[in-house]
């Protein structure tokens, strides 16, 4: 958002949310009308800071006239649009929603907001079955579209496990995580990074972040800006350090401090969120909301961090 | 972009596939560089370009890949993405040919599971290879095959035995396309004779303009020049022609949104992606009669001023797409598409694309994608196809069918049109009549004749056995019982009787017939082909099919009744949530089955 207003005024829009009248920008999406309400409104693979692609249709509303629901995270008010978000249909389908995610995928590190929307919205994950045994590693690289590929146990729920896929020192991609948000995707592609490292690759339930023929990241067009870390909403991309932390069981939030600064590494004046545990920076961010970066950074300030901490017994 | 490559190159066989289709690589040159608008509009070339390498080398290599990504200036995570997509392209070395036998519903009940039981039990011999397929779009000629040879013509073959697959898969093999006239009301010239969309199939030669010509063709053409472009449109709203696609959305509506549309270029799209289990018509029409459909898409051209148009025929349909090919070529030479049609003054011209094997490419806004060469992942409305259609421009999109309804509009006049079916549904109707019935075919009906009399135009069922079922629509239609026979197939009755007509599917199940079979095909179905974008579908998909295995098996959790509740809630989210028609309907066909012959309330079916 720049200070100084850069784009024409625009129109304002009448349109009802749960029967209240309420005045929004033309442009102004439902979510946006919602928050200003302070209607909460799940989402997952929305960010304030990618383009909308309503994929997961856990922000579903229900709009007078049309046949099914829509999603308030993408489409725009329109004068006179009656919106209710709080119907039967809209919570069975977002309970849903939640339910099938939670089912085939493992959340357990998605936000703290997306553990009480199952709280609230009382999902219950597990009445699909117990969850599948992890596939072998690279099993589901290989499946091929339209090729069949069955429950051989249809009492368990099947599942995106799998091992960690760990090809490099700066970050993991645990796909047992991958909701398919398509958001890191977007971040390398045209919201970000314009690099293209990763696509889908495959299709329905097979469907998954690829490079091209799954090779390891150090062969891909990956440049390490780490932008698709920033925007997982799950934890299946994840910092090395934090991921051996976790796994050693050192990795506490609760102990953890955040520094803002800014990037010295070049002019363009890059704001850092420093994650420091035990007087260590175990990770980086930005704030979705800076003028500068939107939340993206790239591999210096990423991952450039080392020399801050490193030793210098430690330095060769 | 900063395009990164991979390392592998590509044989020369590779190589020469690729440039017979983009032209040979533009010499290296200091002085000439080509990049931005001009190397990201060739991104629409990567499906072909990915069609034409399976063709030489039945399958994607890396090389290959990355070659085609370095002429078209495609990420190759993105190409990846896109050739991992379809069923028929294959990213791992295979045997050149592979044949795709039909084990979907109106094949497995007709000899498709008993074949794929033989070629199961024969093993594989090095040379070739057989993999299940969904409905290949020839029920009427159960069970069938799709042989995709590379270096060699496709094939697709009806009727088919281990004797078909071994002729079609021999290294000498001379088999063509069988290419049936499966409409049987055209053997009776009286019938012929009142039919409007199918009256030249069989009768005139589909390879000829000629033949097409001296037998009424471009009349319409003709016709539709003299009213001008909106008096084309009105003629066809006030026929009120409604899409035969399955939405029934108002065509003449439709082409004036185009047609006002002050962004250009405009586009008109042939939805030739026939893939709905069951349905077999528009191959049919573009078989025997490819040049109507050439003509109606040009006057779609004339009418919303466009002057490109895309045929997307799917890519199972190997004669269909010979034909059509053959018939734009001979509109061109003639005279009927190019920069001045019929010395008219307006230009038009027709590019075929293939689809390669999958489902959801028949839904509008996923074939955009697909044309566009990138995932055919549909895309969330509004913005509807009029004003951001293909490459973001106003597009015009009808099935075959729809568009070669324009013909006889054009030919009759809007009255003279609707002089047949229902004041809401005028003209004529075509239905695919497959499974247990005498005849089975490409049937014209006009609209409101009863399921009943449709049923009995066929023969009836066969072997004078009793009626258990009909799925009528489609997989994303829903099963009937006996009792709906006198049900009128009209746009409004199906509205009002809670079934649909879809694409026309009228598929026949006799006494014996396992509607448990049927319906876990169906599950199947709909979870191969889902693309994977929303939750409800990709996973909605994953759990009804699981869920009817337990209810199969009996190795439910919780009650029946449980299990019954789930699929419901399931059913509820897709329909409710999905981003497309594919997912609002998956549940659709299971649900009717399990709602209207009580399939696992215990009683049994």
């Amino acid at each position: 958002m720049s200070a100084v207003p850069v784009a024409p005024p625009r129109r304002l829009l009448d349109a009802e949310v749960d029967g209240v009248v309420v005045r929004v920008p033309e442009g102004a999406t439902i979510l946006d009308a919602c928050r200003d309400q302070g209607i909460d409104t799940p989402t997952m693979c929305y960010a304030d800071n990618l383009t909308p692609i309503n994929a997961c249709r856990v922000c579903v509303v229900e709009v007078e006239g049309a046949r099914t629901l829509v999603p308030a995270c993408s489409r725009t008010v329109e004068a006179g649009m009656k919106i209710r978000t709080d119907t039967d249909r809209v919570r069975h389908s977002r309970r849903l929603v939640m339910e099938l995610l939670g089912s085939s995928v493992d959340t357990s590190l998605a936000s703290s907001d997306w553990h009480r929307w199952q709280d609230e919205y009382a999902a219950a994950p597990d009445r699909f079955g117990a969850p599948t045994d992890p596939m072998e590693a690279g099993e589901r690289d290989r499946r091929w579209a339209g090729h069949h590929h069955g429950s051989p146990d249809p009492s368990r729920a099947e599942t995106v496990s799998q091992p960690v896929k760990v090809d490099n020192e700066l970050y993991v991609r645990d796909y047992g995580r991958c909701v398919l948000c398509y958001k890191c995707v977007e971040a390398c592609g045209t919201d970000a990074q314009h690099t293209f490292a990763i696509a889908v690759a495959g299709r329905g339930f097979d469907a998954r972040i690829s490079t091209e023929y799954a090779v390891p990241l150090d062969v891909s067009a990956c440049v390490y800006c780490g932008n698709c870390i920033g925007v997982c909403p799950t934890g299946a991309l994840m910092f090395s350090s934090e991921h051996d932390m976790r796994a050693a069981g050192t990795w506490d939030e609760d102990r953890q401090t955040v520094t803002n600064t800014i990037c010295p590494y070049c002019g363009v004046g890059c704001e850092l969120e420093l994650h420091v545990q035990d007087n260590a920076i175990v990770k980086v961010t930005s704030p979705t909301d800076n003028d500068v970066t939107s939340g993206h950074l790239c591999i210096k300030g990423r991952f450039g961090f080392q020399y801050v901490q490193r030793r210098k017994k430690d330095r060769t | 972009m900063d395009l990164h490559l991979m390392t592998a190159r590509p044989t020369d066989e590779e190589r020469r596939a690729v440039d017979g289709l983009l032209g040979p690589e533009p010499a290296m040159n200091d002085r000439v560089v080509r990049g931005g608008h001009e190397t990201r509009a060739d991104r629409t070339l990567l499906l072909p370009a990915l069609h034409a390498l399976h063709a030489a080398e039945g399958w994607i290599s890396e090389g290959g890949l990355n070659y085609i990504c370095e002429r078209l200036t495609v990420p190759p995570a993105e190409a990846y993405g896109v050739a991992t997509f379809y069923a028929m392209f294959s990213v791992q070395p295979q045997p050149k040919t592979v044949v795709h036998v039909c084990d979907d519903i109106a094949c497995r009940i007709q000899g498709g599971n008993a074949l794929v039981a033989e070629l199961e039990a024969l093993g594989a011999d090095g040379d070739w290879t057989w993999t299940r397929s969904p409905c290949l779009g020839m029920c009427e000629q159960a069970p069938a095959i799709f042989a995709q040879r590379a270096g060699r013509p496709d094939v697709s073959l009806g009727e088919a035995t281990v004797a078909t697959v071994r002729a079609a898969v021999a290294p000498d093999s001379t088999v063509t396309c069988a290419g049936g006239v499966t409409a049987p009301q055209v053997w009776d010239p009286v019938v012929r004779a009142g039919l409007r969309l199918l009256r030249r199939l069989g009768e005139v030669d589909p390879s000829s303009i000629d033949a097409y010509r001296a037998a009424g063709g471009y009349a319409a053409l003709r016709r539709a020049i003299d009213l001008g472009s909106e008096g084309t449109i009105r003629e066809i709203t006030d026929a009120t022609l409604l899409g035969r696609g399955g939405a029934a959305f108002p065509t003449g509506v439709k082409w004036k949104a185009v047609a006002e549309q002050s962004a250009r270029p405009h586009f008109v799209i042939c939805n030739a992606d026939e893939s709905e289990p069951g349905t077999f018509k528009d191959r049919l029409v573009m078989e025997l009669d490819p040049f109507s459909v050439v003509e109606a898409l040009t006057i779609a051209g004339y009418a919303t001023g466009a002057e490109r148009g895309y045929v997307y025929i799917r890519g199972e349909y190997p004669l269909a797409t010979e034909r059509l090919e053959r018939a734009v070529a001979e509109a061109r030479v003639h005279g009927y598409l190019g920069d001045d049609v019929m010395e008219h003054g307006f230009r038009f011209d027709i590019e075929l694309r293939r689809g390669a094997g999958a489902y959801i490419c028949g839904e509008e806004t996923a074939l955009f994608n697909s044309l566009e060469g990138k995932r055919g992942e549909p895309r969330n409305k509004p913005p509807f196809p009029v004003t951001s259609g293909v490459f973001g421009k106003p597009t015009a999109i009808n099935n075959v069918e729809t568009l070669i309804n324009v013909l006889p509009i054009l030919e009759l006049g809007a009255q003279g049109y609707s002089s047949v079916g229902t004041e809401d549904s005028t003209g004529t109707r075509l239905f695919c009549l497959s499974g247990h019935v005498e005849r089975p075919g490409v049937y014209e009906h006009p609209h409101g004749v009863t399921l009943g009399d449709a049923i009995v135009s066929a023969g009836g069922v066969r072997g004078g056995k009793r009626l258990k079922a009909v799925l009528l629509g489609g997989a994303a239609g829903g099963f009937v019982g006996p009792d709906r026979l006198d049900a009128r197939l009209t746009f409004e009755d199906a509205r009002a009787g809670g079934y649909t007509l879809g694409s026309g599917v009228i598929m026949v199940f006799d006494e014996d017939t396992d509607l448990v079979d049927l319906v876990l095909r169906i599950a199947r179905f709909f979870r191969d082909e889902s693309c994977g974008q929303c939750v409800p579908c990709r996973v909605g998909t994953v759990r009804q099919e699981e869920a009817l295995l337990r209810l199969v098996s009996g190795r439910t959790l919780g009650t029946r009744a449980d299990e019954l509740a789930l699929l419901e809630d399931v059913a509820d989210v897709m329909r409710d949530a999905s981003i497309c028609g594919l997912g609002q309907t998956a549940a659709a066909a299971v649900g009717s089955a399990i709602s209207t012959f009580g399939l696992f309330d215990g009683s049994g079916a």
